[in-house]
Formats: structure tokens, sequence, C-alpha cells
């Protein structure tokens, strides 16, 4: 199990000014909220980093943001080829939990949850946290057997897991079909209460404005095109921006791994795939919680804005694309239609897809390269986002020793050597 | 929705097929000489490119026979289709099929050399 003193870091903007607060909201209503600062500078490269993270996203933000405030290493970048959190960070269904199998997934699955309860505090930055209870529904007599074997395993790791019956099920969510005449009943399920949602854009934002606030480099629009050796030893990167300097280099491009993997000459176990999510249109508030069903696959939750928001597996071909396949979407409405018979009625309102790096095993991948000053986190697939707090922690303490904490050392590409697998198709099969 | 062209029964729907993932992995014969390392290769590493991809499918709701496909992973275009145990012809699916680190492994290097 994870210890409860992590070194969260100490804190970002204490600069009185710049700090978000009910106070500054008054202090600039006073001048029509045209005096706010920017939440971070515009940055352009420097000529040399002592560390250089690729990839913009909450995973890649969340490790400059630990750099810089637990191992005190400040002059960093992070390079980004689009936007800030423009890519899966900002295409997720925003689901948080850490209600895994196995002790190497419950290990940094709740160290993340520990870092996002107070993570608001930490950055000063409102990411919407709402510990509302994920609730995984069974569909049958085996597969509520299996969940209670899961839920023991769980609670096992001092992680809050119960099981609840069709009744206590309908208590929690009144809005949701329990009849036993439909094709895939309720049966049962487990809940975890300490689960939840945030606002993704806002997780993004709050990490580059703290890591900002550092003195950390913000560089959007800059498109890593190669990567500079001597020997196995990395000694810069080449981008549409020119060649920088760094002798540390993290990549966190999820379904772009394999494509700077290769710039590299190594190779990775992954498959990027489209996972797609879609949003209906607003309504008023008919769900507080978030429901997911790995049997009829699909997960659901209703933003606070009243969308519902919708997500399932991921497409069965490998694609940079984009966009779904029409088949994925049509399959976890009909699931979600089911479940809950008033969404019949419900129109759609968006649709998109996010190319995601899935691994063999279901976990991710933290790990040194062959090359010195490589590194890499990748192989989230379907299931990123509630680990970002804890996968920028453990990559940056990665970073910055050389060497994989405890929690990080299970994740080592070696695993595929060795066959020390962490099999979580159960728990991360799904449900994201 | 994606349209596959099964070389038996013709244009169908994605729904109809499943796909198997990259094309011309080489199981190592000789597995009890070769290194753990090797096998691991074999058996997990992939190739993910973005671009020309070779890959295998099954017309699983028709024919359920298996067939090879060059398919581009942006564009979604399927750029040739051939069969099990033969390699690509046209210029793009035969320069990614030569191109390939998966030619240089050890693992096809002991297939060919059993």
């Amino acid at each position: 199990m994870v210890a409860s003193d992590i070194d969260r870091g100490h804190g970002a903007l204490n600069d009185k000014k710049k700090r978000y607060s009910a106070f500054a909201l008054a202090r600039n209503a006073a001048s029509y909220h045209q005096d706010w600062q920017r939440a971070w500078r515009k940055a352009s490269p420097k000529a040399s980093y002592d560390a250089v993270i690729i990839g913009g996203g909450g995973h890649g933000l969340a490790t400059a943001y630990y750099l810089a405030s637990v191992h005190g290493m400040k002059n960093i970048a992070v390079i980004e080829k689009g936007w800030i959190g423009g890519g899966n960070t900002g295409r997720n269904t925003t689901i948080i939990r850490s209600n895994y199998l196995w002790d190497e997934s419950a290990s940094i699955y709740e160290h993340a949850l520990k870092l996002w309860e107070g993570l608001a505090q930490d950055l000063n930055f409102n990411i919407m946290f709402s510990q509302r209870g994920v609730l995984t529904i069974a569909h049958s007599e085996h597969e509520l057997k299996e969940m209670s074997r899961r839920v023991h395993a769980i609670r096992l790791n001092g992680i809050d897991s119960d099981v609840m019956s069709p009744a206590e099920i309908k208590k929690f969510v009144p809005c949701i079909n329990i009849d036993q005449s439909i094709r895939y009943p309720v049966m049962g399920g487990f809940v975890q209460q300490r689960g939840g949602t945030a606002r993704h854009d806002a997780v993004a934002w709050g990490y580059a404005r703290a890591a900002d606030d550092m003195g950390v480099d913000i560089i959007q629009n800059c498109e890593v095109t190669g990567l500079r050796r001597k020997g196995r030893k990395i000694i810069g990167i080449d981008t549409n921006m020119g060649f920088i300097k760094t002798n540390k280099v993290g990549c966190v491009v999820a379904g772009h791994s394999s494509v700077m993997a290769d710039m590299a000459g190594i190779h990775l176990p992954l498959a990027s795939r489209p996972l797609q999510a879609l949003v209906s249109e607003p309504i008023k508030p008919i769900l507080d919680t978030v429901i997911m069903s790995n049997a009829v696959h699909m997960y659901i939750s209703q933003s606070d804005k009243g969308e519902m928001v919708l997500g399932a597996g991921v497409d069965k071909y490998n694609s940079y694309a984009q966009r779904g396949s029409f088949p994925v979407p049509e399959h976890m409405i009909a699931a979600a239609v089911e479940l809950f018979p008033f969404m019949s009625r419900l129109r759609m309102l968006r649709h998109w897809g996010g190319i995601v790096d899935t691994c063999p095993d279901a976990s991710p991948i933290l790990s040194k390269t062959d090359i010195d000053g490589l590194y890499f986190n990748c192989g989230w697939g379907t299931g990123g986002f509630k680990a970002t707090p804890g996968s920028g922690h453990v990559f940056a303490d990665l970073i910055a020793n050389d060497r994989p904490n405890k929690i990080a050392a299970p994740y080592a590409l070696s695993r595929f050597e060795t066959g020390f697998l962490i099999d979580e198709h159960g728990a991360a099969g799904v449900a994201h | 929705m994606l349209q596959l062209p099964c070389p038996y029964c013709g244009p169908r729907d994605e729904l109809e097929f499943s796909c198997g993932g990259e094309a011309h992995i080489s199981r190592p014969l000789a597995n009890n000489k070769i290194s753990d390392a090797a096998f691991g290769e074999y058996l997990f590493l992939r190739d993910n490119p973005k671009g020309v991809f070779l890959e295998r499918w099954r017309h699983a709701s028709g024919c359920r026979r298996w067939f090879n496909v060059v398919r581009d992973t942006v564009s979604h275009d399927i750029l040739e289709v051939y069969a099990m145990g033969s390699k690509p012809r046209r210029t793009a699916g035969k320069k990614a099929y030569n191109n390939s680190w998966r030619r240089t492994t050890a693992a096809e290097a002991a297939a060919v050399n059993k």
C-alpha cells in the first residue's frame, strides 16, 4: 500500500496578487475583469534545459509541476505540438477511481487519488473535483461473484469499495432501470464512494499555471521532429522551433508514443486506437454519480452543465485519425438506453475520438529505456485521466533520480521480457 | 463506417470483420534457443505506424477466412488486399514491408533460418 506521507510539493502561487480567491474575484470585478493576468507565459524555447517533457497533456504538465515543486528542477520545458490539454486530456470522460485488482495498480491509482484529494488547494485552481462515487454494475451471477472477489482484493489494499444489491442501487441511482425483464438485468454492483469526476481542462490549466509560476517554460505549437543522441545518450531534441539541448527527455505523448519511439529507434508494445465519447444536450440534474457497466459496455455521468457524458471501449483497429467508427457509439447508446430508458428521447450534441496507447496487459509503462536520459510514460490506454497526478508524481521522481521508485518499478518496459505483467483487463478493459 | 473488400466475398461493412492486428509476425521456431528478450519481442512488441500499416483481418461473419490488408492509419484508406502467406505487391505496402524493423528481429531470423 501507498504511504500516506506523499511529498505533494510546496504548493503553488504564493504571491498573493496572483492567487485565485474570492477576494481576487471581487477585486477584479471592480475593474470589470479586464486585469486578470495570463495563466501562463507565452514561452519560446531556450537553447538548453535540464530536462524537456514532450507532451503538454495532463500527465506531461503534472510531471513538469512535480519536477519543479518536489525535485527543485526549474530549468525545464514542456513541449506541446498543439495546444495545452488539446489531446486526450480534453477528450476523456473525466472519471476518477482507484478500485483496481492488483497491488501494483492499487498502489499507483490510489497514489493518484490521494493527490487528487487536495489538488485544487495544491494548484490554487478549481479543478471541480467531485467525489460523487463510481458505481460498477454486474449483469450476471458470475459477474457479481467476480466483483465480490475484486471488492475484497481492493479492500485488502485499504481502498474503499462496497458491494450493492439491486435495491440499494435503485436507492443510490433512482433513474436506473432494475427491471429483471431486460436483456442484461442489474444483478448488483460495487461502488467506490471516493471516486468521481474532475474538470479535465482545468487539470491541464491548473498544472500549467502552477508549473509556469515556478519558471517552467510551456511551449505550444512546437512539434518534435527528431531526438538527437550521442551513442546511447540523449543530447537534445530537434523541433520546428529549432534544436533544444538537454540530456533528459520525458516522452508523455499517449497515442503518439510509438511515433516518438521510432525516432529513438526503439519499439514499444503499444497499439494506438481511437477511444470515443459523446455528450447529450444539457438536462436538469438527474444522475449525481458515475455508472459503469463492463457487460453492456458503457459508462455514464452527468456534467455540471447538465450534459450526459458517455463513453465505451476502443475501436477494434489501429488509427491515428481522432475519429472513431460508427458501431461503437451505436453500441454504447443502446446500452445506455436500456439502463436509463429516459435517455431514448435525448439528443446527442457532440461526439469525438482520442487516440489512446493500449498496452497488452492494460497497464501503463513508466520506464527508462536503453538510451540514457530517455524516459517513457505511456500505455495508459483507455484509463489515463484518473491517474494524472500520480503518473506525473512518480514519473517526475523517475526523471529526477534516474531510477524508478517503488510505485513505478513494476511498470518498467522490462516486464515484457520477464513476463511479470500486470493484467488489468478486468478493471481497465472498459471503465474510464 | 469502414468498408473492407473481402477478397472472397467482395466489399462489406467493418461489422462483419474482426481485426487481427499486425501482419507478418514470425513465430520463432527454435524457441528453446531464443532469448527471453527475443521471445518477448515476438509476443508483445508491435509495429504501430502513423501511416501505412500491414494488418490481418478475418471475415468473421462471412466466409470466416483470413487475409492481409494494407491500410493507412491516418486516412483509413485501404491500399491493397492480399492473401495470407503472400507479400504486398503495390509500392506503399512493399515499402512498408521491406522497411519494417520486424524484418531484422531475432524471431524473424530464427524463423527464416530454421
